[in-house]
């Protein structure tokens, strides 16, 4: 295998890499705005009183509930269907962009 | 009259029941709507904790049915430990089985992103390799390097175009086309970044975390991928700061 | 009964601010008033990152006090030993100035259900919470300060009032005592009673802390009102009006501002802790 390997040409694209690195990491530096840094907080701060999602009486066996349209789940296209009429909001499984 | 926290507990997750006897106001009658303080304070805390945990799957599907849906959650599967950092652990495959939602296969695999985006960024510090490290390597033994990798780096395979939904709806990317793609978390510094990985780059990528060599991992991402880049692959590992150490294996 | 084995240190009798990462940067530039802040202890468990080396450089500016908010120092069952050895890393590493829980449950059954919930205040709660308390002071090898709750409702089964409760801890356990201020004005509101007699029955010589925060405004099933502790507004007049009168009782304090949900710019947030500055320079000149 390691033979095989020097005939591709690996060190050339391996030179490509070696200039390239990251910054040391600054504490003080601002987050990016993914949220990632509020996920997941411990408080001790109470809720907003005495009503909404605490008593709140959806059916949480989740038989009885469905969806409502809405999200953007319903923005991302799809390819239409082999006969031409367009999928439903959703993706199906999609074949891996390999070349063959 | 005794309140347990069995029958506390009890009556906080579940407001069909009724509010244990033995609580009251201030003049001895019950204690009614104060106890449903507590309620909230548990239901709205955890649904929270689930919307900043998982803010892509909260656009796919919308807050209402998000929240609807975390309600559930929270219910079936409370937090087991008090991190707060770690709480949602199962949410990805409550998602997959979650028969409401069975058209949008790729949830699961969003809410895997997403989990591992907070996990990449608690975990542990380590030094990555000094940027001519691979330079120092001569030429003929490229093909004989291990590494290893830091905490921060973690790489799922998805049959949906998964990096491309995230960036839709988390950083207004353009929308996703109908493709697989592997994605790798980084975290260069303290913020993690999904990135697609290129044709190969996972097997590539798999090799070497077994402990496979350069040389090992290449010739199967090749086999997997017959566009496979090398090049491209270490730039994304050197520029996210992702490899900790490298070894020539004799 | 725990035995310090050196003399507890304090923090200093000045104002402090729960510390919310995007103010680091004015923390770091011009801290003004505040001279010490206060961290969640569970938010600085992880491996790394971020969140842990801000508190590496934080502790080498500011005296830090770690405030834990999921031990659930009074449920029914054994403490989590996972969590007590997740404290005592913490505070092996981090060596706060001081490390405060709250008279509160929060796990049961293995549910962490991420709320302060009441406990009824009886001599079996009283005996459980102090052998609770015994063993975290053990395991984490000194002094800690228990925090009196915001209550909504009162239990029937209670036989001890709530400063009685919490003078019989601190004798049999010889932790100190974390007095919010906040919480006595939304419990005595709530319950019906004089804040002012609560802190006069309070056992004032044990508080080495004082909260103060912003609450919400609800009302009951009887159109009562119904306070909410909710850290996310500005605190107001009659609660610093009790600090006040809590102050001239007990002499100067660390005063600790907790704003926890919408959590507002810094000039708001060091607005609130000058306001504290000047009301311990009422007792303190």
């Amino acid at each position: 295998m390691t033979h095989s390997i020097k005939t591709l040409p690996l060190f050339s694209a391996v030179a490509t890499a070696l200039a390239l690195q990251a910054a040391p990491a600054d504490a003080a530096k601002k987050e990016k705005c993914y949220g990632v840094a509020k996920a997941g907080e411990n408080g001790c701060a109470a809720g907003p009183g005495t009503t909404c999602a605490g008593t709140s009486t959806v059916d949480y066996q989740g038989n009885a509930w469905t969806l409502v349209e809405s999200g953007t789940c319903l923005d991302i296209p799809l390819p239409a269907m082999a006969d031409g009429a367009p999928r439903t909001p959703s993706l199906e499984a999609l074949p891996r962009d390999l070349p063959s | 009259m005794t309140v347990t926290q069995t029958t506390f507990r009890s009556a906080i997750l579940d407001s069909q029941q009724d509010r244990p006897l033995g609580l009251s106001d201030a003049e001895g009658q019950p204690a009614g709507r104060r106890f449903d303080v507590y309620r909230n304070n548990v239901a709205v805390s955890l649904t929270d904790a689930l919307a900043t945990g998982f803010p892509t799957i909260a656009k796919l599907i919308g807050d209402e049915n998000f929240n609807a849906i975390a309600g559930i959650f929270l219910r079936q599967s409370p937090p087991a430990s008090p991190l707060m950092m770690h709480y949602g652990a199962g949410f990805p495959d409550f998602l997959r089985d979650f028969e409401p939602l069975a058209h949008l296969g790729y949830l699961g695999d969003v809410a895997d992103l997403e989990l591992a985006l907070r996990q990449s960024y608690h975990a542990a510090d380590t030094p990555p390799i000094e940027p001519d490290a691979l330079a120092a390597i001569p030429p003929e033994q490229l093909g004989d390097v291990t590494f290893t990798f830091a905490p921060a780096v973690l790489a799922f395979q998805s049959p949906w175009p998964l990096h491309a939904i995230w960036a839709f709806n988390m950083q207004d990317g353009p929308k996703p086309e109908a493709i697989a793609q592997d994605v790798i978390i980084l975290r260069p510094e303290f913020d993690p970044e999904p990135h697609a990985l290129p044709p190969g780059g996972y097997v590539c990528l798999t090799s070497l975390r077994a402990g496979d060599t350069l040389g090992v991992a290449a010739t199967k991402a090749t086999e997997a991928a017959a566009t496979f880049d090398l090049g491209a692959l270490l730039t994304l590992l050197m520029s996210g700061n992702a490899l900790t150490s490298i070894t020539i294996s004799t | 009964m725990y035995d310090a084995p050196h003399p507890p240190k304090g923090l200093p009798n000045l104002p402090g601010v729960g510390y919310k990462p995007q103010h680091y940067n004015d923390l770091i530039a011009n801290p003004g008033s505040v001279g010490w802040l206060e961290v969640h202890a569970e938010n600085y468990m992880g491996d790394g990152g971020r969140p842990i080396a801000q508190l590496r450089e934080l502790t080498k500016r500011f005296p830090i006090s770690v405030h834990g908010v999921g031990l659930s120092i009074g449920g029914e069952g054994p403490l989590d030993s996972a969590h007590l050895a997740r404290l005592k890393h913490l505070v092996d590493w981090l060596n706060p100035t001081v490390f405060s829980e709250h008279l509160a449950w929060s796990t049961h059954d293995g549910a962490f259900l991420n709320d302060l919930l009441p406990l009824p205040y009886t001599e079996d709660t009283l005996t459980r919470v102090c052998d609770h308390i015994d063993e975290l002071q053990t395991t984490i090898g000194r002094q800690m300060m228990l925090e009196n709750p915001s209550s909504y409702l009162a239990f029937d089964e209670s036989t001890l009032s709530e400063p009685d409760f919490l003078r019989e801890v601190a004798k049999r356990t010889g932790c100190g005592l974390l007095l919010d201020v906040n919480n006595v004005f939304v419990s005595a509101t709530n319950l019906n009673y004089d804040p002012k007699q609560y802190i006069s029955d309070y056992p004032l010589e044990h508080v080495r802390e004082i909260h103060l925060g912003g609450h919400d405004e609800d009302e009951d099933d009887h159109g009562k009102p119904l306070l909410i502790d909710s850290h996310g507004a500005p605190i107001v007049d009659p609660v610093w009006a009790l600090l006040d009168h809590t102050l001239a009782l007990s002499g100067p304090r660390p005063i600790l501002i907790e704003w926890d949900t919408d959590v507002p710019e810094w000039p708001i947030l060091h607005a609130e802790a000058e306001r504290a500055e000047t009301a311990l320079s009422k007792v303190t000149a």
